[in-house]
């Protein structure tokens, strides 16, 4: 038994390795030119290719594709991490208003730095989308002090996320002529216009986030049997909870800072890999979540990108496209279990 | 091996209960009992170091619980609570296996060892068969046993329960008692278990505490919490009553005048007590010995009793008593199966009541 366990989990993260790679290389070759493999190959490994293909791989594409990897990554593990806090199969950064609270902030921010003519850094954004993931998020820990039911949650999260969202659009309404269109594209979600500076400060992040994750991951198995008994197996609740709120925040601000909201993927990739791996067990699922991440985010850019090229879809509109019927499935799911018991 | 020494107990600085003491040994079992909201199971929660405890000490053998470490309490101490846990794709084994934490390194990997003592749990609570089965999908008693087995692994010297056999049927409520008595036994686990059921409680405990009025109230071995009516004035039953001998809930007695005469003993008056209880038919009951077994129910029930003295035969005064009762009821129930030298006197009070034309209703009419 355990040995047929392990070869599922062995095969499932080869898998997942292998669906990145391919996805890495699509996104790379595919596009308003197209380049070959070879060429996108010699590109990637600093051979001898006409200076406009360089350019196209290295500056556009290279980053833009980074960045969809990393940042689905950091969602799908943040996605986890709440919905282990919340013990709620259906929480995740976009749903419960964390990353429309971390909009609103960048798209103030943003309004602001440009007014006054100033142009900001990665860091000033992710730090301005960090501080606006932490009060949505503590709106909802009040909220979820007073309602215990799942459903109440989620519409209180899905509430918090609207508001935000209109006052987002409030703002961008009345932002400068010239800098609508940048912002507009930003507040819908995108993957493009990722430079390398981006990659830099977004992978330190969150990869510094994901392997903190990935060493909470047993106190985490712990926490999702429920509060009352990972104290009695000696965790420590009260700050246990602040490092969970910290770094689901960070993960999915720093999402929101670079390519602004990116839906459902917190919420479906976990659930994808615990179904992929028929366990949920954290120190399997959180590895599997970033790797799950990461191929949804380069397969859903892939379309944005392709689809009505060179036309581009917003990544929302093609991850909810994708997202939402797994949140259904899960609920239905639910109450078929919950009319068995 | 446990000892709570004058706790006060409660949420922030209300004091729910006080003067809250007692021992448990290795291997035996004590039950917390009392009304609702007593504050059971928060002396339950503050002595597992989830609630802070207000003051007093808690020991666990030579150790003071509020100076040990998470870590070193979570290896001597396991609990097992109430409340359903949230479970998402874990079979009953990684439930089980859960309780190996304290244990285990940096990533909670399982070892060989850790492996085993989850499988020999597992088996001790006989749930072996269900180790790849998805925790959500068992039914109430399995999952009480899964995490049985999953607090047994932890391997502690302390093992708290919160109402454990709620939610079972009474099959699966004596399997799981007596599967915790024969495991704090085998195992020298000192049980400290809160509980509704008075009757298990008196019958799986060595020790109880009874909490009333926000202190504990009462002490000692069942014998001694489980006699005369205590557990009445302990619970404040004003709908009924608790007989400690049947171990039973009695229903409140019918009051009125009686008009039936019932003439029991031998343990054939008590389905008629029932019977006549719930259809609201007050009633006199006769000549039953003190050391009978209808006596205790006949004494809550009828309004009017008449008693013999233990082993005495029924004397002419008592059968007067009765004779006189009975003669202003219409209706004698006459439901005495065995008629010996001690009871001889209520066969003739049957035949009294025949030749004054009463309706007589005999054991076969019932």
């Amino acid at each position: 038994m355990t040995c047929k366990k392990n070869i599922r989990i062995i095969a499932g993260f080869v898998l997942l390795s292998v669906t990145v790679l391919i996805f890495f290389f699509m996104n790379l070759v595919k596009g308003s030119s197209s380049i070959s493999l070879h060429d996108t190959i010699s590109a990637l490994t600093g051979g001898d290719v006409p200076i406009s293909v360089h350019r196209i791989i290295i500056d556009i594409r290279l980053p833009r594709c980074l960045a969809a990897m990393i940042l689905g990554g950091a969602l799908a593990v943040s996605g986890f991490l709440l919905q282990c806090f919340f013990g709620n199969p259906i929480a995740g950064p976009y749903v419960l208003g964390i990353s429309s609270g971390a909009k609103l902030a960048v798209a103030l921010a943003m309004i602001f730095s440009l007014k006054n003519g100033i142009i900001l850094g990665s860091g000033v954004m992710v730090l301005a989308s960090f501080i606006g993931s932490l009060i949505s998020m503590g709106l909802i820990l009040l909220m979820s002090g007073k309602v215990r039911n799942m459903a109440q949650l989620i519409i209180s999260g899905v509430m918090i996320g609207y508001v935000c969202s209109s006052i987002t659009e409030l703002a961008v309404t009345f932002a400068d002529d010239s800098n609508i269109v940048n912002l507009h594209n930003w507040s819908m979600g995108t993957f493009s216009g990722t430079d390398w500076e981006d990659i830099r400060y977004m992978s330190v992040i969150v990869f510094t986030a994901f392997i903190a994750a990935f060493f909470i991951s047993k106190p985490l198995g712990a926490y999702q049997l429920g509060e009352k008994y990972a104290s009695n197996m000696g965790v420590n609740i009260k700050l246990f909870r602040i490092v969970l709120i910290l770094l689901s925040s960070v993960l999915s601000a720093c999402v929101t800072a670079f390519a602004g909201p990116v839906s459902f993927v917190g919420v479906a990739v976990p659930h994808l890999m615990k179904s992929l791996f028929g366990t949920s067990r954290p120190l399997i699922i959180i590895p599997a979540s970033f790797l799950g991440g990461a191929v949804v985010c380069m397969a859903c850019d892939f379309v944005a990108r392709i689809l009505f090229a060179p036309v581009e879809l917003s990544i929302s509109t093609v991850t909810a496209f994708f997202g939402a019927p797994v949140v259904i499935m899960i609920m239905l799911k639910r109450n078929r279990q919950r009319g068995s018991v | 091996m446990l000892r709570a020494e004058e706790l006060s107990v409660g949420y922030g600085r209300k004091i729910v209960v006080s003067g809250v003491s007692f021992e448990v040994k290795a291997g035996e079992v004590i039950s917390i009992i009392g009304p609702n909201g007593a504050g059971k199971s928060t002396i339950l929660k503050t002595i597992a170091s989830q609630l802070p405890l207000l003051s007093g000490k808690v020991h666990i053998g030579e150790k003071i619980i509020s100076e040990m470490s998470e870590k070193e309490l979570s290896r001597k101490m396991s609990l097992m609570l109430t409340e359903r846990i949230n479970s998402e794709m874990m079979t009953c084994y990684d439930i089980a296996a859960t309780g190996r934490y304290p244990y285990t390194g940096m990533f909670g990997i399982l070892e060989k060892e850790d492996r085993k003592i989850v499988e020999e749990s597992m088996s001790l609570t006989g749930i072996s068969y269900l180790r790849d089965v998805d925790f959500r999908n068992i039914s109430d008693g399995q999952r009480q046993c899964v995490m049985l087995a999953r607090a047994i692994a932890q391997e502690p010297e302390v093992m708290l329960l919160d109402e454990p056999t709620s939610f079972l049927d009474i099959d699966h409520k004596l399997e799981l008692l007596t599967l915790l008595r024969k495991l704090a036994r085998d195992k020298q686990i000192a049980v400290v278990m809160t509980i509704h059921e008075l009757d298990l409680a008196q019958r799986f405990s060595d020790k109880v505490l009874c909490i009333k009025d926000a202190k504990a109230d009462k002490y000692g071995t069942p014998e001694l919490v489980f006699s005369g009516s205590y557990i009445n004035d302990l619970y404040s039953i004003k709908n009924g009553t608790f007989e400690p001998l049947y171990g039973s809930s009695e229903p409140k007695r019918v009051e009125g005048t009686p008009d039936v005469f019932v003439i029991g003993g031998g343990g054939c008056g008590i389905p008629v007590y029932h019977k006549l209880q719930r259809e609201g038919i007050p009633f006199a009951a006769g000549i039953i010995h003190e050391n009978d077994i209808d006596y205790p129910l006949a004494k809550h029930l009828a309004v009017k009793l008449v008693s013999e003295r233990a082993y005495e035969p029924i004397s002419e005064q008592n059968y007067n008593k009765a004779l006189e009762m009975m003669r202003v009821c219409s209706k004698v129930i006459f439901c005495t199966e065995k008629i010996g030298a001690m009871n001889q006197k209520n066969l003739l009070l049957k035949e009294t009541a025949e030749k004054e034309g009463k309706i007589v209703i005999l054991p076969h009419e019932i």
